[in-house]
């Protein structure tokens, strides 16, 4: 009796904070739409300097294919980054918890890569591997990707805690046994933090990539060149497309780092 | 047959900087025989856990001996002679309850067979058999700690050794797992070795208490309680004259000086 008594106002206050986040950003959002709109075509503000967002949603319509293809090129670049990245990122963060030695060799270029650019590379990339390649363009994600991937893990190997290494020493663990049982496990959440971080820097790397060149086809190209011929509204367009795929990397590293760290609430 | 535990004019000294350095252990003789229920009292500071982490090989004495089954501490623990339980239950938390009793056995390569007969008899000791498929969130503080006991025997140690396991536990849960450790112990047969700050547990469940006084820390004084075999060692021991004389007998040992009345018991 006192469960069911209990429950029922815990439902009705989820279904009231589910209701708030979920339908609350979606009015701001039309709202913002609906007002876009109305300045646009109230003022008679020309298509040429802002477009309206009925026009973007004829262009997205049209351009459907392109667009998606667009996505496609994109988001490959930025995926193989993204896995290439993630892995030598990972596997520095290693060897720099093995040895603490090669943390402090290598800090300073960890440093150098946080703060620069990365997306400046490309020019340079697309002379030393050839303009018709995608090589600059996943050179470039993948740079990208190393730094919070690197940064993450090795936070995350340096939390395993005293009770779990006092019972690898009782357990009499060799080195690797004690990697494998704890300390790469006690890391994983931390990486799939670095990951979710890294995924959207990612899709924006190699889309950024493509304004200094390489080969046609993919989303940055297409704003660019939109934007070139002042088609605009065909230029936000690809925009649109640019937001739905950083949101499709984001939200599919999400569900990783989610799945992964489901137990992980006691300490 | 050699004591399941010696320990010989042991000190241990932490080195702090320039000279300030903490004595937390200082000449200290204990010897516990197999199948004796030892218990370690004594305020904060009074190197119960240092002494414990010794015979553990957690720690090197700083000077003195100190030998498990008639073996240095190191070669007993290599040899997997003791199983362990400390305050945290310190479960692996991306593994189940199966996964986390196993664990030891799966690091010393006992084969995947073996592996699952011997969790199944270890989930009914500890009366957890319907969780095995848990994961440690998804448990009790109590529960968790029982499968840390559970994973303290999965070898089926000769010697346990538990630093203040039912420390962070609500008072009946503890008298439940204190009532459940008198029957596992039972049936094991093993030595115990147990680090707690609580009077009336240690009466309850040792064979003899060990008082331990700090600054530095030593052994003061060593009651024998015991209260008579696993079988009569049950709630109503706890409302017994014998285990009250026990605990005053304690508490005396602790204070230094005789306490008036002996009813009345600090429950903690």
């Amino acid at each position: 009796m006192s469960a069911t008594t209990a429950t029922i106002p815990e439902r009705a206050l989820a279904r009231g904070s589910a209701y708030r986040t979920v339908v609350a950003p979606i009015v701001l959002g039309v709202a913002m739409l609906g007002l876009w709109q109305g300045v646009v075509d109230g003022f008679g503000i020309e298509q040429y300097i802002v477009p309206t967002p009925t026009d973007i949603w004829h262009e997205i319509t049209d351009n459907l294919g392109s667009i998606v293809d667009g996505s496609v090129s994109t988001g490959v670049n930025a995926l193989i980054g993204l896995v290439v990245g993630a892995l030598v990122g990972i596997l520095g963060a290693i060897i720099a918890g093995v040895w603490r030695i090669f943390d402090t060799i290598v800090a300073p270029l960890v440093a150098a890569l946080a703060v620069m650019p990365i997306v400046a590379l490309a020019p340079v990339l697309y002379t030393m591997y050839g303009a018709d390649k995608e090589t600059a363009r996943q050179i470039v994600a993948a740079v990208a990707v190393i730094v919070p991937v690197y940064i993450n893990t090795l936070r995350g190997l340096r939390q395993v805690r005293p009770v779990h290494r006092d019972l690898m020493r009782v357990y009499a663990a060799s080195a690797r046994q004690q990697q494998f049982a704890v300390t790469l496990p006690t890391a994983a959440p931390y990486v799939f933090t670095g990951l979710r971080v890294a995924s959207s820097l990612a899709v924006i790397s190699a889309l950024i990539a493509e304004y200094f060149g390489g080969p046609i086809g993919g989303l940055g190209k297409s704003i660019t060149s939109s934007a070139a011929s002042s088609n605009y509204a065909l230029a936000w367009a690809y925009v649109f497309g640019a937001i739905v795929l950083g949101l499709v990397f984001y939200c599919a590293a999400l569900a990783v780092e989610m799945f992964f760290t489901r137990h992980r609430s006691t300490p | 047959m050699s004591s399941a535990v010696e320990v010989r004019a042991v000190s241990r000294t932490f080195g702090g900087r320039k000279g300030a350095s903490v004595t937390a252990l200082e000449s200290v003789d204990l010897s516990v025989a197999p199948g004796e229920f030892v218990s370690l009292i004594g305020p904060s500071g009074c190197g119960k856990s240092t002494l414990l982490r010794l015979i553990a090989d957690l720690d090197t004495p700083t000077s003195g001996e100190l030998s498990v089954f008639g073996k240095p501490a190191r070669q007993a623990r290599v040899d997997q002679d003791y199983g362990i339980a400390f305050q945290q239950a310190g479960l692996l938390p991306w593994k189940t309850v199966t996964g986390n009793i196993e664990l030891p056995l799966a690091l010393h390569g006992v084969g995947r067979s073996e592996r699952k007969a011997r969790v199944s008899e270890l989930l009914e000791l500890i009366g957890l058999t319907d969780f095995a498929g848990h994961y440690p969130d998804q448990l009790s503080g109590g529960m968790q700690q029982r499968v840390a006991i559970a994973r303290a025997l999965a070898e089926s140690p000769k010697l346990l050794l538990m630093d203040e396991p039912f420390g962070a536990l609500d008072e009946m849960t503890r008298e439940r797992m204190q009532n459940e450790l008198v029957r596992i112990c039972a049936e094991t047969q093993a030595a115990v070795v147990f680090v707690t700050h609580s009077i009336p547990e240690a009466v309850f469940l040792s064979d003899r208490v060990v008082v331990m006084s700090p600054r530095p820390g030593r052994i003061t004084d060593v009651i024998d309680v015991s209260l008579g075999g696993p079988a009569e060692r049950d709630d109503s021991l706890r409302e017994d004259e014998a285990f009250f004389r026990g605990v005053a007998k304690v508490r005396e040992a602790l204070h230094g000086v005789p306490v008036a009345g002996a009813r009345g018991v600090d429950t903690r």
